[in-house]
């Protein structure tokens, strides 16, 4: 079984206890937010659903406060905070979009929704670093109590289309197995505001959560990323 | 609501539908009747959709002209919503489309709103089409242009455009009423959602009941000559016995309304059935599970409204605006 590019760091099997100990529990940032945050980001939540007209499906799936990571197809900037949104407002504080901080940190309002109303763990994409790899920072940010979304296309398809998962969804799975990896599919979202675009067009778009599933032992990371891949086409029917 | 004709409309209403909800209920509770359960849960889920559909439709009567407006309106964005949602753009129709929803359509229930009747009815089948024309040009993506452009006029007329005549009928004056008073003219507009709601149904009865020729078998496999023909003429029927509760309309005025109606909501349940079948759904809701599918609810609606409308003005003779 040849695995292509063993990761940086030695995949060393994490269990929760373990991340306890080593480091300490990072502060509980739903706890501290201020109260008008938190109500921003209800607000937002509502207007974010009313926009973008989501209709939510849980199918063979069921929405839980467990540690879980979500991970969806990309379309539209919308994405993260549409399906945060369409989390039960008790998951959703528990719940941390993984989002690029090229996108993200531009601009005091937007930098103002990421890390206070969100809460979203922002990744460089220009410029990663060996000793700081997104997927380490991910499983520092999640500690014990957080969920995370994640999109594990890299970027927002061009062609509608779902394109190659990367590597990171495999990495944080073999980190941490105890994670429930959730399928998500975004469906018509990429119509409300597709790429370039500033202004939503209101139409009606769909998230569905599929059944959690987990990285199989001794699975090779290009099977597990093609497995991950179509449990998120087989949401779309 | 001091005037006998609005107490005698509202209270046989209430009459009906609670001697049918009774009947509902009672079917439900004896499933030994050997009638059909799904149709009982058929009967019944339609007998709540008009519970709230009187109950919404009196709380925006009972608020006033400006409150039934924005109900139709908003009733418009979703229809649109959801005609928009399944009809396939491409990125170049997309700045075309967020005029069209947050600029035309919100501007043309203003002026419906303000009774401007000169203007709303060029507004959007001559403004709204030149803009959307040159605005996808402008986007610079001419594949099946017209086809394009096509679509996003027909989603304008059918759920905005056309919708909007019904609470445009309280613009209408009437003879003998003052400005102030708007009793009669709600009380048309009742009448004509009552008489859309009646013909649907009585079309699923007739074609149920006589239905042996349909009409376009790949359009709707349930709509049939039988159903219009019998609705058409049950639908007559009820305006007829009606009219005094429609204040422009003498007796046959009312029921060549009443007949009007019917074939006009038969139309429009055929027209999105066929726009269903090409998209490969069976009703707008499938695509937003646990939602009906606001398009569905008022399609027949849609295409009566505007005939009604003109019916009104012609048959009176008044002058809008």
């Amino acid at each position: 079984m040849t695995v292509s590019a063993a990761p940086v760091e030695d995949a060393v099997m994490l269990s929760p206890a373990d991340i306890a100990d080593k480091e300490p529990v990072p502060p509980l940032r739903a706890a501290v937010r201020s109260p008008f945050c938190r109500a921003a980001g209800l607000g937002l939540a509502g207007l974010a659903r009313l926009l973008a007209g989501a209709s939510v499906r849980w199918i063979a799936s069921q929405p839980d406060t467990c540690q879980r990571v979500y991970f969806a197809n990309h379309t539209s900037h919308l994405d993260a905070l549409v399906v945060w949104s369409s989390l039960p407002q008790s998951v959703r504080e528990l719940t941390r979009p993984v989002a690029a901080k090229d996108y993200w940190s531009r601009g005091f309002v937007r930098r103002w929704l990421a890390e206070e109303v969100f809460d979203a763990i922002l990744i460089d994409r220009t410029d990663i670093k060996v000793h700081q790899s997104p997927v380490d920072m991910m499983i520092r940010e999640a500690g014990t109590t957080h969920s995370l979304i994640v999109f594990p296309e890299g970027g927002r398809s061009v062609t509608g289309e779902i394109g190659e998962f990367k590597s990171g969804l495999y990495y944080l799975a073999k980190k941490r197995p105890d994670l429930e990896l959730i399928p998500v599919h975004i469906d018509n979202l990429n119509r409300v505001l597709p790429r370039g675009e500033f202004l939503p067009v209101p139409l009606l778009s769909c998230i569905s959560f599929g059944p959690p599933m987990w990285l199989e032992r001794g699975e090779a990371k290009l099977d597990f990323l093609a497995r991950s891949r179509r449990a998120v086409l087989a949401l779309k029917e | 609501m001091n005037d006998n004709r609005t107490i005698a409309l509202v209270a046989g209403v209430l009459a009906l539908l609670t001697a049918a909800t009774a009947v509902g209920q009672f079917l439900k509770r004896h499933p030994d009747r050997g009638l059909d359960p799904a149709a009982i849960r058929t009967f019944n889920n339609r007998l709540r959709g008009w519970w709230i559909l009187c109950t919404v439709l009196a709380a925006a009567f009972w608020l006033g002209t400006t409150a039934t407006v924005i109900l139709f309106g908003l009733v418009s964005f979703w229809a649109l919503r959801e005609f928009i949602t399944l009809t396939p753009t491409r990125k170049g129709d997309h700045r075309a489309l967020f005029w069209v929803f947050f600029l035309f359509t919100p501007l043309h229930y203003v002026l419906v709103g303000l009774n401007r009747y000169d203007v709303f009815s060029v507004f959007l089948p001559v403004y709204a089409t030149l803009f959307v024309l040159a605005r996808v040009a402008f986007a610079g993506d001419y594949k099946r242009f017209l086809e394009r452009t096509a679509k996003i006029q027909a989603g304008l007329v059918v759920c905005v455009y056309c919708l909007s005549f019904a609470p445009a009928l309280l613009q209408i004056p009437i003879a003998g009423a003052s400005d102030a008073d708007r009793t009669g003219n709600f009380r048309l507009l009742f009448f004509l959602i009552l008489l859309v709601q009646f013909a649907d149904c009585m079309q699923y009865v007739w074609s149920r009941m006589l239905g042996q020729r349909l009409v376009a078998p790949a359009v709707s496999s349930n709509r049939t000559w039988e159903g219009l023909l019998g609705s058409a003429t049950s639908t007559a029927l009820l305006a007829a016995a009606l009219w005094w509760a429609a204040p422009p309309f003498q007796l046959w005025q009312a029921t060549l309304a009443g007949l009007v109606v019917a074939v006009m909501g038969f139309a429009g349940g055929m027209t999105m059935s066929a726009i269903k079948r090409d998209r490969g759904v069976k009703d707008y809701g499938t695509l937003v599970v646990g939602h009906g599918g606001v398009l569905d609810r008022i399609d027949s609606m849609c295409f009566a409204a505007p005939v009604f409308y003109h019916i009104t003005l012609l048959i009176t003779g008044v002058k809008p605006g």
